[in-house]
């Protein structure tokens, strides 16, 4: 089966348990970690997430709800978006 | 080669802090397959031609949305110019009626605004067309949703002066009928109109076009200004090509949006319009880009020059980014939806006068200003006519979106609430164009028609 690539992407203050965190909720849902990259950027921590969610067992609407909801209690903006619209915008 | 970090952060940012967004997504739907002798049935057809595609829209849209995680701020429809299709039915009471089945069918389906309650009148006007004139200022201030136009010249036809003369009276009247003259935000008259463009007021779905089209508004005037903020000293070219390489990757997210939603609807993909325009939230100004390239407040002399520069710019990436660009792409540059362009009326750095020469290289025309409410209407006119010359001498489609507010006079400023923001009242000049005017008739197609 086709692998259905998505972007996580963490924005905010470094601090412990991110990762963990994150992966805890991904594992729980059957979506495996491709790639994972950080980096401060214009003073904030920034890192993303490579998922692929073709066995996941909730739809990125629903995991997009769960990890916002991580985001207010870790004081973090979390997105998830599928790949194709990076691919658009930064690749020809 | 793979994404990096710092290209996702990018985009991530653009979405989270520049306001990025997909300003509109619009379908554009036939109705003359609706037309029928007994109206009731007609307006029956319409309303559920109208309902169905516009609720497969809105869901469609939303999955689009959930998918990319960027913002489809609106969900619109455009529909054939209702003049035509209302040939057989020519009485005011039957276009009010009519535009309040579509105003019903659009609050029934979650539509933010119905375009293409107009007509085409660029050579001249039909009994409809004039019935349809006449009807405006009832619809327009009995209707929430419905938006009306009017293409009164182009390039190969001139310009209609007896249409642009019913149009002053027609605005005072529909002013006066509606809160705060709101009905006349609904109204845009047109030169050189797009058939397939997702904006309103002015968006219709054009005789040329197929059954359906789906046509995508892309903006984004917080994510170029924030990067013409981060190159402050760079030259004129160098600016120039920053701003081309932000619009590309804006416009190519609009081309995926639309791409993908008109495959999902099982209908055409139109176009991709990148304009920037502003709305009323923090930094999604034009008048602030204009600022950020070094002019102290828009309206300053070097005006003309910036929007130029920024228009041909935004037009440069956005062709490079899809197939299918759309023909105003560009620049908005209207006042009440911009913070910035309400402070420079405030501030007097921007008149009436500069504003029309701004109009002249940006991409439509004169949007969203007021003028007091006893402004004469020969002037409204006037001013009118003015701008669509600009259109139809050099090639381009221009507009006019006045409000002439009631009891309000020069220097006032007064709240239109949500999208449209506050519109300042400007000066107009005091001398008037009425015998000129009143000449009446059509101003034949410039030279530059005779091309075949």
């Amino acid at each position: 089966m086709r692998k259905e690539l998505s972007f996580i992407t963490v924005i905010g203050l470094d601090k412990k348990g991110i990762v963990a965190k994150i992966s805890n909720i991904l594992y729980l849902n059957d979506i495996n970690i491709e790639d994972i990259s950080q980096k401060v950027m214009e003073g904030y921590f920034v890192m993303t997430m490579l998922v692929d969610m073709k066995d996941s067992k909730r739809s990125i609407d629903e995991m997009r709800a769960e990890l916002e909801k991580l985001g207010r209690s870790m004081k973090l903006k979390i997105q998830i978006q599928h790949e194709d619209l990076f691919n658009t915008m930064h690749r020809i | 080669m793979a994404i990096t970090i710092d290209e996702v952060y990018e985009t991530a940012s653009m979405i989270l802090y520049q306001n990025f967004d997909i300003r509109t997504v619009t379908l554009g739907i036939n109705l003359k397959g609706c037309i029928d002798s007994d109206f009731a049935k007609f307006k029956k057809k319409v309303y559920e031609k109208i309902c169905y595609n516009a609720k497969s829209l809105v869901k469609q849209a939303e999955k689009i949305e959930s998918k990319y995680g960027i913002s489809i701020v609106n969900k619109r429809i455009a529909i054939t110019p209702i003049s035509i299709i209302m040939e057989t039915h020519p009485s005011r009471r039957k276009f009010l009626e009519m535009a309040q089945t579509i105003d019903m069918a659009a609050k029934d389906s979650g539509i933010s605004f119905v375009g293409g309650f107009g007509a085409l009148v660029h050579k001249g006007l039909t009994d409809s067309d004039r019935m349809l004139i006449d009807s405006l200022p009832e619809v327009l201030s009995k209707t929430e949703r419905v938006c009306a136009f009017l293409n009164a010249g182009s390039n190969v036809a001139g310009l209609n002066i007896d249409a642009v003369n019913l149009l002053g009276k027609m605005l005072k009247e529909t002013a006066r009928r509606s809160r705060t003259g709101i009905g006349c935000a609904k109204f845009v008259v047109l030169v050189n109109a797009p058939e397939d463009n997702p904006f309103m007021a002015g968006a219709f779905h054009g005789i040329g076009e197929g059954d359906f089209a789906l046509n995508i508004g892309i903006s984004g005037p917080g994510v170029v200004r924030s990067v013409v903020e981060k190159n402050k000293d760079c030259d004129f070219t160098q600016l120039s090509e920053v701003i081309k390489r932000t619009t590309f990757k804006i416009t190519r997210a609009g081309e995926l949006v639309g791409r993908e939603l008109a495959k999902n609807m099982g209908v055409d993909f139109g176009i991709v319009d990148i304009s920037l325009a502003p709305t009323t939230a923090e930094g999604d100004s034009v008048a602030k880009i204009v600022e950020g390239f070094g002019i102290e407040k828009i309206g300053a002399h070097g005006s003309t020059l910036a929007i130029a520069l920024l228009m041909d710019a935004v037009k440069k990436g956005g062709a490079m980014a899809s197939g299918n660009v759309g023909g105003l792409s560009g620049t908005f540059i209207p006042i009440s939806e911009d913070l910035g362009m309400i402070d420079a009326v405030q501030k007097k750095a921007l008149g009436l006068d500069k504003l029309e020469s701004l109009t002249a290289v940006c991409s439509v025309g004169l949007d969203m200003f007021g003028v007091a409410g006893n402004t004469p209407a020969e002037t409204i006119n006037a001013i009118i006519a003015d701008e669509l010359a600009i259109g139809i001498i050099n090639n381009k489609t221009t507009a006019v979106r006045i409000l002439p507010i009631p009891k309000k006079k020069a220097g006032d400023l007064v709240k239109l609430g949500g999208l449209l923001g506050s519109v300042p009242i400007m000066d107009v000049n005091k001398y008037s164009a009425k015998k000129f005017m009143g000449r009446g008739g059509r101003f034949p197609a410039p030279v530059t028609s005779l091309r075949n």
